[in-house]
């Protein structure tokens, strides 16, 4: 299990460096000077060469690099082009937002989705599996930015039950969330009464009845935990997703978070800004990633057992 | 000729792939024949009209402009095959030479592969296209490349464990050891084994495609206006939901069947050629 954990952060931290760097070269990329889009454009050009080497400009690229990364080690992101402001405060006040929202979808998606989704798999039936796959494939072609302002149309507008932008209080989550969560969550059902009926015709689950242990008890003790783990790693692997998802949504419905301010600065060209987002996602979606992996190992035995 | 009528029949059997295709023939006859369909031009604007619920004469209505939001649909709907198409064959075309070198070749081509694989298999897709296209400045065509760029690694992975179980197979070791050329052996006996999850690997990443690309038309990133992309068309629509929100409804109404027709097609592919593919 040890060597298996240590593998799996190795791989992670491996993978940050490389998108980092992949981040790094596609900013560095980009047309322009940096430097101009910040300073006076009346500042004589002796006193742009002396800022070029205080900022490290003058540097061959990969030196550059080194110096970004250490300064993000250290929790400088840089300033703000457009705003003036750290890159670090910016993201800081509205990630709790993205948090807030995407983790909302989460949970809603996983109580909802596997809720039914055991409850539809104790029932058999091939008309239910037919309306679980027509109900997975239609929700999944529907783009979730047409889906919230299909929401904000009928509940705000129309109905003017729920507030359709920004953030007043908890009750502006409803259609954000909703908006995020709905497009998977035939997935998960589907998903979870998959795994519920095959683990339900395992040999240990007939010898448990055989045993005269009780039904329920069967249910919950061996077919949910088992039923469980992709679902579990599922559900790890689908934050990534979500904040992704999330900067459309952030953007119909005008959400204080992070997908929003990503949005706004590419428009903007605000590379530092761009920058720390997509730097802050990729870590993020890489230790999601390895999470899954992780309790995947933790769940399932087979696993375990390759590394004991 | 006959093996390929049978597997088109056993197809059409599939209640998936047969409603799938009449979705698809809808959208690619509306595409082909746009200019005979729409009642009016996409582009022509009559300020006087703006705005106007649908009616007889304009059935999905008039945009801010008194644009026609059917005729703009109905030309959408070339941006959006076409978008999709270009993304699928750019990503096809990475996905198959990537995995088929790592796969066949094996050694330290495999490994670099397979690393590059994995690292763009765990960036977040959408995040990723956004900072390219804000390289590379919002255009329909710079969001194509980001998106092609950042999606190829699924179909490579499949490709490569795909050819490297067929090359270990005792058909191909023997045609090695008869003196078949690389290519050759490639040809024969490795792309057929293939072949099945790189049709229904491309025909579910079409749709997929289609929405990337509309939600970054809908962010401002993609098509610009007056282009009648659907995203774009939503994009100015959202401005207008309280007092005419047809022009929201029905550019999204023409994704879902576009994408649900693809998808549908995708699924029934799968049933049929590969179902031990997972989504």
């Amino acid at each position: 299990m040890l060597e298996y954990l240590v593998r799996r952060i190795a791989w992670a931290v491996v993978t940050v460096i490389t998108v980092s760097i992949v981040l790094f070269a596609i900013l560095y990329a980009m047309p322009g000077d940096p430097i101009r889009m910040i300073i006076d454009p009346r500042m004589p050009p002796e006193m742009l060469e002396e800022l070029k080497v205080r900022w490290g400009l003058d540097q061959p690229p990969h030196i550059q690099y080194f110096m970004w990364a250490s300064r993000v080690l250290r929790g400088d992101f840089g300033t703000s082009i457009a705003s003036r402001q750290p890159v670090i405060l910016l993201i800081a006040t509205r990630f709790p937002y993205t948090m807030a929202l995407t983790l909302t979808a989460l949970v809603v998606r996983y109580l909802v989705g596997v809720g039914v989704g055991l409850i539809v798999a104790v029932k058999r039936g091939g008309w239910l599996d037919s309306a679980l796959v027509v109900s997975t494939v239609t929700l999944r072609s529907i783009p979730n930015f047409w889906l919230g302002i299909m929401l904000m149309l009928f509940f705000g507008v129309r109905l003017g039950w729920l507030p359709i932008s920004g953030y007043d209080s908890p009750i502006s989550l409803v259609l954000p969330v909703s908006s995020l969560a709905l497009p998977w969550l035939a997935d998960t059902m589907r998903l979870t009464r998959t795994e519920a009926l095959e683990v339900m015709r395992e040999d240990y689950v007939t010898t448990a009845h055989a045993k005269g242990v009780p039904h329920t008890r069967v249910l919950l003790k061996h077919v949910l935990r088992n039923a469980l783990i992709p679902v579990t790693v599922m559900f790890f692997l689908s934050l990534p997703w979500l904040i992704g998802g999330s900067v459309v949504i952030e953007s119909v419905f005008a959400w204080p978070g992070m997908g929003r301010l990503l949005w706004r600065s590419i428009l903007a060209q605000d590379v530092p800004v761009v920058q720390g987002i997509v730097l802050i996602i990729s870590v993020l979606t890489v230790v999601c990633n390895t999470l899954g992996d992780v309790v995947c190992a933790f769940l399932d035995p087979t696993i375990r057992a390759e590394y004991e | 000729m006959k093996a390929l009528r049978s597997t088109f029949r056993r197809l059409m059997r599939n209640k998936f792939f047969a409603v799938g295709l009449v979705f698809f023939l809808v959208v690619f006859v509306v595409a082909i024949f746009a200019d005979h369909l729409a009642p009016m031009s996409y582009r022509d604007m009559d300020v006087p009209n703006a705005l106007q619920p649908p009616s007889r004469e304009m059935p999905f209505g008039t945009d801010q402009f008194g644009r026609c939001v059917l005729s703009r649909v109905i030309y959408g709907s070339r941006i959006a095959l076409w978008v999709g198409a270009v993304i699928v064959i750019i990503q096809t075309t990475i996905g198959i030479f990537m995995g088929l070198v790592a796969g066949f070749q094996g050694g330290y081509l495999d490994s670099i592969i397979s690393y590059l694989t994995d690292v763009t298999w765990s960036m977040p897709v959408i995040v990723f296209a956004l900072a390219i296209v804000m390289v590379l400045g919002p255009s329909l065509n710079n969001v194509i490349i980001a998106i092609a760029v950042v999606s190829w690694a699924q179909l490579a992975r499949v490709v490569r464990s795909k050819t490297q179980s067929a090359k270990n197979k005792p058909y191909t070791e023997a045609a090695r050891a008869l003196g078949m050329s690389n290519t050759r052996l490639v040809l024969r006996h490795i792309f057929p084994n293939i072949l099945s999850p790189i049709i229904v690997l491309t025909t579910l990443a079409l749709p997929q495609a289609i929405l990337a690309t509309t939600a970054l038309s809908f962010l401002g990133l993609g098509s610009q206006p007056p282009a009648p992309d659907w995203g774009v068309i939503l994009n100015e629509g959202i401005d207008f939901i309280e007092f005419a929100p047809w022009i929201s409804i029905f550019p999204g109404l023409a994704i879902v069947w576009t994408v649900l027709g693809f998808n549908l097609l995708g699924v029934g592919l799968r049933d049929i050629l590969d179902p031990t593919l997972m989504d």
